[in-house]
């Protein structure tokens, strides 16, 4: 079992290139998502609050 | 003559685009959509990392490697979707004034410029064990390079000017010319000698790679497609948002309590600037 398990992380001898490759994709893609998320929830509470003080709905 | 009599289906189509391109409906109808899209989105891309990371068998000759397939080669395809999506939306933008369009193109173009960055590491960290070389200056990876530099440079130039409308015409501009760079990328393997290997999915005569191969391929670029969805359908409505924050605190007042808003915010209530 652990066998299995090692011999996967090493991947036939690539493991230093296999992992960083998903490694890069996880960081950009997840940052993306991440920091796009974000922005998105602050730009509508940002725009809910605004309404609210100004009485409008639309 | 023929074409007259299609004439009115030609109208209630481009009616129908109108309508759904509309900021206000956009912003209802993509509320809706987005978790879904999500949910979809992470979905494809659990099943497709299982499949690339543990279910697929290795290559014949590239052993265990080519697990960088699966994510290198969706994100090229990526890479070239997104910029042909920003160059049509420019277009519209430039002939039709469409409000969605410059919109849609910008949200796009750092999510393309992040494909085309995942593209270009991953091919280098398997041209590295493959090639024995980390990045050659051929056609393929230097006009992929090209390419990342058209994103960064679109995005420069649209929020290089202190007017937006100027700065989104430009950037349309650039986008429009950049075209070309796009079939120089696809038939570059074809065109000049290159260490790069041709195409094998997308090909005359079918895909040359093996079902096992390609399945998981297929997922993970439908995983990709579909964050592309979520990503431009989140980053279209923070502009849109954004946007209404800027007309709200330029024309809007804060209303005093007890008193009817609707007298104290003239600009805030019918002006055209709120409603986008």
């Amino acid at each position: 079992m652990t066998n299995a398990i090692e011999s996967w992380f090493a991947m036939g001898g690539y493991a230093g290139f296999v992992w960083p490759a998903y490694g890069v994709t996880a960081a950009v893609l997840g940052g993306l998502a991440l920091f796009s998320w974000r922005r998105h929830r602050r730009s509508g509470d940002t725009l809910a609050r605004l309404q609210r003080q100004l009485g409008t709905r639309d | 003559m023929v074409a007259l009599k299609y004439l009115p289906e030609i109208e209630k189509g481009a009616a129908m685009l109108t309508r759904l391109a509309n900021p206000a409906r956009f912003m209802r109808v993509s509320g809706v959509v987005l978790p879904w899209v999500g949910v979809a989105a992470a979905g494809m891309l659990a099943l497709g990392l299982v499949w690339s990371l543990l279910l697929a068998p290795p290559d014949y000759q590239q052993g265990e490697s080519v697990r960088i397939m699966f994510i290198h080669v969706p994100s090229a395809w990526m890479a070239l979707s997104v910029y042909l999506f920003i160059a049509i939306a420019s277009a519209v933008a430039l002939v039709w004034r469409h409000p969605l369009a410059e919109i849609a193109a910008q949200a796009a173009a750092p999510v393309g410029a992040g494909f085309t960055l995942v593209c270009l590491a991953t091919g280098s960290l398997w041209g590295r064990p493959m090639w024995g070389a980390w990045w050659v200056w051929d056609a393929r990876l230097t006009s992929v390079l090209v390419l990342f530099f058209l994103y960064l440079g679109y995005i420069a130039l649209v929020n290089a000017f202190d007017d937006g409308s100027r700065g989104a015409r430009a950037g349309s501009l650039l986008a429009l010319v950049g075209i070309v760079n796009l079939p120089i990328i696809k038939f570059s393997v074809d065109w000049w000698n290159t260490l790069h290997q041709p195409a094998s999915v997308l090909r005359l005569g079918g895909p040359s790679i093996d079902i096992s191969l390609l399945l998981p391929l297929l997922v993970m670029g439908a995983g990709f497609a579909l964050l592309f969805l979520w990503l431009l359908l989140l980053r279209m409505r923070t502009a849109l948002n954004e946007k209404k924050v800027r007309a709200l605190s330029l024309y809007g007042q804060p209303a005093s309590r007890g008193e009817d808003s609707d007298a104290k915010l003239p600009a805030a209530r019918s002006g055209v600037a709120v409603k986008l």
